[in-house]
């Protein structure tokens, strides 16, 4: 039946053949394998084979009698080019495979042929939302195996500017549920606090976004000045809006209907499918990796991990929100106590010398040369060092060969790992639901499908 | 018969202009956001640069009812077919506006994964450059569209690739050499 | 390469810990970088180890990849260990014990595979497809080995170091003329 609907798609849409994407898309029942059945129905707790509750309706259900839609790459939730196939019984999801791969960009081949400052740009990319997050976690990676020093001033700029963008991923995140869910105003709240942030990161580092900002060493410039009362507007205005979104969002039925018990995961189930970030926390483990395996200056700053209790939509939400709280918290204690210092490692081999120096000295000159066109050589050896981005777990893996590129460089992209769990929540929602579950498990396609 | 084709008098060009003004003051844009470019066109959409005062803050879902695409982000080669896709099934008069470098020319990611520039799948009508471009750079390439819309510089280059050749005799104003950008006089 | 004479700060137990009670004996470690314990199973003793990482306490697997070492120098690896072309690095992640533990198996010249831990980590399915899609290392018992990242007719697979990045000469054509 299913090779009627390929034929005559075929004859209206020239494209169709080019658009399907064969074995990576949901199959037919009778094509697929057991195993893989049990992994789209959500079955993800098993010993071997397909184990599933027996009180499920449609183990042994037909093909005629559902339904294989693809909600595909373009489409209205706002969460990037993701393509979904559903398997629906009426409006109710049996089975779901998402489709990825839209926004491969060979990053990480891109990455060996960059040198180890050019790579910052390049990981930047990634994950487009928070930039910080990639640019720092790479860096550390970096750092690692230069086995150098960051000065502590820089340290606690790379967490000032941290936290400022996990703000900014917030509350696009707000946003964007919001606009997925129907409150359209939140998209133009999230947005419009968010452009404060934007303001202060044009002003410090000169871009808003793919920031460029953590080098190797340090950071590419200092904080301007002034910008003690730049943040100081910025932590204000947002936790007073923080209220504002509760007024809008959190008391209100509508929200409170479609989001509470909708899409709940265990705890079991989170660590079996290695998902980390707001959607662990959710399910109850107080797991953040900047409390319990503490990066920068983390240990030195005094801030609650929010967790969850049902695991399901509503808890996301609510940590988010909370967590926005909670940097608003950490920024302000970086603004007491920042110390005074160099903004990037002084180390001769790894940062440039300043511009004025290189008229006078042939040593600095020679530097110059050789970090710009060459780059600095990293000794042979493999790291992997690992960040609380606002989407979990965000590591790279850095293999060295002793040159001045990376020999392999891997990024573990938590929304690509947290993708995993879309079967799971998705099974026995209906397709309005399944909007809201990709919403808050918040995914970036850019880190995704790197 | 298009507009453009017709021996003009008093009265179509009348017409002729009222149908620019019409088109170019509602471009509803379809959501073809892709990577980065996207974050950037939504901010554009939301309050500080609000596209809403030209009347597009109206992302269509739906690629029947929009005019203009602007490709925002980087275009894989796996995503290529859906954006030529998509794009036939805009219905005339389209415009592709092609937001950042990565759209424009494949940006910094010359490899096999990304199509190095979106004019190689559709035609395009305006590049902004930028990575990403600032709303700002958005806006600008949303109001040099308007006027080349309002001039009906558009119009007459889909005719020049036709082989028909129609001598336009028209008493509105002749295509400017350089494209002024703002309030038309 | 360590003029402060400190090491960059560390979050997490630093201490090495030791291979699990249950391990299958005759594994090779090392220290890993940042106090991260390296092990070095054969294929064989693959499964068996990260099942008794498992049972010890690793309920995460925090990230598997692919990596060529086709073009590499020589890397270090400890007595013992054959080095083949690509490697798998398997990264758990105990959250009890906030210790991570990395595990690099040597998987093959040629057509280089390895079992699936998708029985033991559901979450290593869509990272076992990008090492498919990426390198063409193949693993027994996964489910559904696809291509994830690139479209399903694509040749080749991308990071290999055969293969070429792909870039494309740009050419910089003089300004077009009036239209």
């Amino acid at each position: 039946m299913s090779d009627l609907h390929v034929r005559s798609a075929e004859r209206l849409d020239p494209l169709a053949a080019e658009t399907s994407e064969g074995a990576q898309g949901l199959q037919r029942r009778d094509l697929t394998k057991k195993s893989e059945l049990g992994r789209e129905v959500g079955a993800v707790l098993r010993a071997n084979g397909l184990m599933l509750d027996p009180n499920d309706v449609d183990v042994e259900r037909h093909d005629d009698e559902t339904m294989i839609i693809n909600m595909g790459p373009a489409h209205p939730s706002t969460h990037g080019v993701l393509r979904l196939m559903l398997e629906l019984d009426g409006e109710f999801v049996l089975r779901t495979k998402p489709v990825i791969g839209y926004l491969h960009t060979g990053m990480e081949k891109t990455g060996e042929e960059l040198s180890y400052v050019q790579g910052a740009t390049n990981v930047t990319r990634m994950d487009y939302v928070s930039p910080i997050a990639n640019e720092l976690s790479y860096c550390m990676a970096v750092e690692k195996l230069l086995a150098i020093e960051v000065p502590e001033r820089a340290t606690w700029i790379r967490m000032l500017m941290s936290e400022l963008n996990r703000m900014a991923s917030h509350l696009v995140w707000m946003a964007t549920n919001g606009m997925d869910l129907g409150a359209t105003s939140m998209m133009i709240y999230g947005f419009r606090e968010r452009e404060l942030i934007l303001a202060f990161f044009e002003k410090t580092t000169g871009l808003r976004l793919n920031l460029n900002y953590v080098r190797p060493g340090g950071l590419a410039a200092d904080l301007p000045d002034g910008w003690e009362d730049d943040v100081e507007v910025i932590c204000d205005t947002i936790y007073e809006r923080t209220f504002e979104y509760d007024e809008l969002l959190t008391g209100q039925p509508i929200f409170r209907l479609r989001m509470e018990g909708v899409a709940p995961i265990t705890a079991e189930e989170a660590l079996a499918l290695g998902v980390t970030g707001p959607v662990l926390r959710s399910t109850g483990v107080p797991w953040d990796l900047r409390r319990t395996m503490p990066y920068l200056a983390y240990d030195q700053v005094d801030f609650d991990v929010i967790v969850g209790t049902y695991g399901d939509n509503f808890d996301r939400y609510a940590i988010r929100l909370n967590e926005i709280r909670e940097s608003v918290r950490i920024v302000r204690q970086c603004l007491e106590k920042m110390p005074r210092g160099d903004y990037r490692s002084q180390d001769p081999k790894v940062t440039p010398p300043p511009r004025a120096r290189i008229g006078e000295s042939m040593e600095a000159l020679i530097h110059h040369f050789k970090l710009f066109t060459e780059g600095f050589a990293v000794p042979t050896g493999e790291v992997y060092s690992a960040i609380e981005s606002p989407r979990g777990e965000l590591g790279c893996y850095l293999v060295s060969d002793g040159g001045p590129r990376p020999y392999r460089l891997h990024v573990r992209a938590p929304s690509f790992v947290n993708m995993q769990a879309v079967p799971l929540l998705m099974r026995g929602g209906s397709v309005a639901d399944a909007i809201t579950v990709v919403s808050t498990i918040d995914p970036i396609m850019g880190e995704v499908d790197r | 018969m298009a507009l453009e084709d017709l021996q003009h008098n008093f009265l179509t060009g009348q017409v002729e202009d009222l149908v620019r003004w019409a088109r170019r003051a509602s471009v509803w844009p379809a959501t073809f956001g892709l990577a980065c470019c996207a974050i950037e066109m939504m901010a554009a959409g939301a309050a500080d640069y609000d596209l809403a005062r030209y009347g597009m803050e109206v992302f269509r879902n739906s690629p029947r009812q929009a005019d203009l695409m602007i490709v925002a982000g980087r275009v894989s080669q796996k995503m290529a077919p859906v954006l030529r896709q998509v794009y036939d099934q805009m219905m005339e008069p389209k415009w592709v506006i092609s937001m950042g470098v990565c759209a424009s020319s494949g940006g910094m990611f010359n490899n096999y994964a990304i199509v190095q520039g979106v004019d190689q799948i559709v035609p395009v009508d305006v590049y902004a450059p930028g990575c990403p471009p600032s709303p700002e750079t958005l806006m600008h390439a949303i109001l040099t569209l308007h006027e080349q819309i309002r001039t009906g510089e558009i119009l007459q280059r889909r005719r020049e690739a036709r082989p028909t050749h129609v001598e336009q005799i028209s008493w509105t104003p002749q295509v400017p050499v350089t494209v002024r950008v703002g309030t038309p006089k | 390469m360590d003029p402060a004479g400190s090491r960059h700060r560390e979050g997490g137990n630093s201490e090495v810990i030791p291979l699990p009670p249950t391990a299958p004996p005759g594994v090779a470690t090392s220290e890993a970088l940042a106090s991260d314990l390296g092990c070095f199973p054969t294929p064989a003793q693959y499964v068996p180890l990260v099942k008794s990482f498992k049972e010890d306490g690793f309920e995460l697997c925090a990230d598997l990849c692919g990596v060529d070492y086709l073009a590499h120098p020589g890397r270090a690896l400890p007595e013992g260990v054959v080095a083949t072309r690509f490697e798998v690095v398997v990264n758990l992640l105990s959250l009890s014990k906030r210790q991570r533990v990395r595990i690099r198996v040597q998987a093959g010249d040629d057509e280089p595979r390895l079992d699936s831990l998708f029985d033991l980590y559901p979450g290593s399915e869509a990272m076992e497809r990008e090492a498919f899609d990426l390198f063409g290392i193949l693993f027994d018992g996964h489910p559904d080995l696809t291509r994830i990242l690139m479209p399903e007719d694509w040749e080749g697979h991308p990071l290999r170091k055969d293969y070429s990045v792909g870039r494309v000469p740009v050419q910089f054509k003089e300004a077009p003329g009036p239209r």
